[in-house]
């Protein structure tokens, strides 16, 4: 199991390298002197230079990479945004609680509320309670969450006026957020749980558990569930980073301070150490969810466990929790 | 589109190819085929609404702008005066079929690659698979940002964009679909046969494996039409006047709580599209599923 872990963890060092690489690299190759697009059409050639050499972007490709890699890794310095002169490691944490807070509210809902959907359809299979739980799912898997934002803000906040339109005011600011947020993951955790259920349904296990006389609610929380969670606990890696880095659009919808508003406003002012900085968040992020998940996965699954443990005699015979 | 081919096709062919099979079986489920009528009345509707209507796309109407739905106009008209129900036709073609370029081309990169780390294992599979581990480390919404921040808007540029976020899923599958097929009898017979390897790939044994393709494909039609429209709505993407239909709703947002009707209808008719893209996607999906094969 030790050896797992550690490889997983080397696992997520290469792959933030590599994603502050190609980060880098995009930028670097996209068109447009970044300098330029900091001082405006009308600053003097001179200008330019001068704020390319303060900013750097003088030096070669290779130059430039090196001291970005060596002052995001070895020092943990992102930079200093140019726009704003602000530092951007600074920016992030400020900013880091809203995006957090919402993505792991969202995330809870996500899990909670797509489960028991997705059972409880699982349960009723073929009946109503299925049928309109899937449609439902299926309607909040197609709608366009930032549409979906701006209808709400139309409704609750102009025409009823129950909810704030926009910022970080009071709780109540983050209801419509973390609603918009938690929609699609739903939809999809529930489809994911219902299917999976479904087929542990027809499991033999299942038919001896309920042969001996055992309660269906046992029968469902004991034997189906467990199994049922596995490609679950898959997709929720997915699922959390696409709800952290997809939040950005709804951040911008809503107002909301959070990393993601931060990256867009990084994009569209060409203030390349924002965006830089962003991304090599976004992607630790993103590694450490699919690290924990992985990890979780491996806990929960005998199959993976066996496989490197220290005989790997067990490798082909346990399969799965089958009681 | 495929599933009216498969309806009206059978009969010709010799023996029902798989896929004919699959798309008859599809369409037999009341929810796909619900799928499949609405994504064709959505096309007709892009395709052949543009000439019905009186009005074009970029038409100014000053003393008409922001109108409500009215008879003149079913969907009222934006902050130009033009008429909103023509501007989502027109702007349909344009969504559509950045969604159905973008799936095709993520799904060619992803059955190329995938196939190759598939069959030739070894170091090939080890450089492509590590490869798309970090491609799939920035988060695909991320990445498609960037990428469409850097080559900037336009048409082929947000397909790129678009489409590099579905090739690392995509190469991962077609992988696992080739390593579950490679030992099959029949490769190994033409194997024995000296087929060329290109050969084999491509005429053995990728039609023995496409299926889970073209049901992910399906889905990433709707997904991507959304994306995209995501992109233009924060400015990236296809940028206004294009009335493609995240620009519409780029262009509306101003005029957001006073006349939401701008970006009602384009909203719904993207809701729509997605929504009859997913139910068939679902009805192949169980189409091509053995287990529910009965």
């Amino acid at each position: 199991m030790a050896r797992y872990i550690i490889k997983r963890i080397l696992m997520v060092i290469v792959i933030m390298i590599a994603a502050a690489f190609v980060i880098f690299t995009i930028l670097y190759f996209t068109p447009g002197d970044p300098a330029r697009n900091q001082l405006g059409p009308t600053a003097t050639a001179a200008d330019v230079e001068n704020l390319r050499a303060v900013l750097g972007l003088d030096k070669s490709y290779l130059a430039q990479l090196a001291s970005f890699m060596s002052d995001t890794f070895l020092h943990l310095d992102l930079g200093t945004s140019w726009t704003y002169n602000v530092p951007v490691m600074q920016e992030l944490l400020n900013r880091l609680p809203y995006t957090v807070f919402i993505g792991l509210t969202a995330m809870i809902l996500n899990v909670a509320v797509g489960l028991s959907l997705g059972i409880f359809a699982a349960t009723h299979e073929g009946r109503w309670q299925d049928s309109v739980s899937m449609v439902i799912a299926m309607v909040f898997i197609s709608i366009p969450d930032f549409w979906l934002a701006l209808m709400m803000i139309v409704l609750f906040a102009q025409r009823l006026g129950w909810l704030p339109a926009y910022g970080v005011d009071s709780w109540k600011s983050f209801i419509m957020p973390i609603i918009v947020m938690s929609l699609p993951g739903i939809a999809v955790n529930a489809r994911q749980t219902r299917s999976s259920m479904l087929e542990v349904f027809r499991a033999d296990y299942i038919t001896t558990a309920r042969a001996k006389g055992q309660a269906e609610g046992v029968v469902v929380r004991r034997h189906m569930l467990p199994n049922a969670l596995m490609p679950i606990i898959t997709s929720l890696g997915t699922g959390f980073s696409s709800i952290v880095a997809g939040g950005a659009v709804i951040e911008s919808v809503f107002s909301i301070p959070g990393v993601g508003l931060y990256m867009l406003t990084g994009i569209n002012s060409r203030d390349y150490p924002i965006v830089r900085g962003c991304v090599v968040f976004f992607a630790l992020f993103t590694s450490i969810a699919m690290l924990v998940v992985d990890l979780a996965y491996a806990f929960v699954d005998p199959r993976i466990k066996a496989q490197y443990s220290s005989s790997g005699k067990l490798a082909g015979k346990k399969k799965g929790k089958e009681e | 589109m495929a599933a009216k081919e498969a309806v009206a096709k059978p009969e010709k062919i010799k023996k029902k190819s798989m896929l004919a099979e699959t798309l008859e079986r599809t369409v037999k489920a009341p929810s796909a085929k619900l799928g499949a009528i609405l994504f064709v009345v959505i096309v007709l509707f892009c395709l052949i609404g543009p000439f019905l209507s009186p009005y074009t796309y970029d038409q100014f109407d000053l003393m008409n702008i922001k109108a409500l739905p009215s008879l003149a106009h079913p969907f009222g008209t934006d902050a130009l005066g033009r008429d909103i129900l023509t501007r989502l036709m027109v702007g349909g073609r344009y969504s559509l079929a950045l969604g159905i370029l973008t799936a095709l081309l993520g799904s060619v990169v992803g059955v190329l690659l995938g196939s190759l780390a598939g069959y030739f294992g070894g170091i090939v599979e080890t450089v492509i698979m590590r490869l798309m581990d970090i491609w799939s480390a920035i988060p695909s919404m991320l990445l498609c940002l960037l990428i469409s921040a850097a080559l900037g808007s336009g048409f082929t540029n947000t397909i790129i964009a678009l489409a590099i976020g579905s090739v690392p899923g995509n190469v991962r599958m077609q992988r696992a679909q080739i390593l579950r097929e490679r030992n099959k009898e029949y490769l190994e017979a033409a194997e024995s046969i000296n087929c060329p390897k290109s050969k084999i790939m491509f005429k053995h044994l990728l039609p023995n494996v496409i299926a889970p393709t073209i049901v992910t494909a399906t889905m990433t039609i709707g997904q991507t039409i959304t994306m995209a429209a995501t992109l233009s709505y924060i400015g990236l993407g296809i940028q206004p006047p294009t009335p493609e239909w995240g620009a519409m709703l780029a262009d509306g947002k101003a005029d957001i709580l006073y006349y939401p009707h701008i970006i009602l209808f384009p909203g719904l008719i993207i809701a729509l599209t997605v929504l009859a893209i997913n139910l068939l996607g679902d009805g192949l999906r169980d189409a091509l599923d053995p287990k529910l094969r009965s």
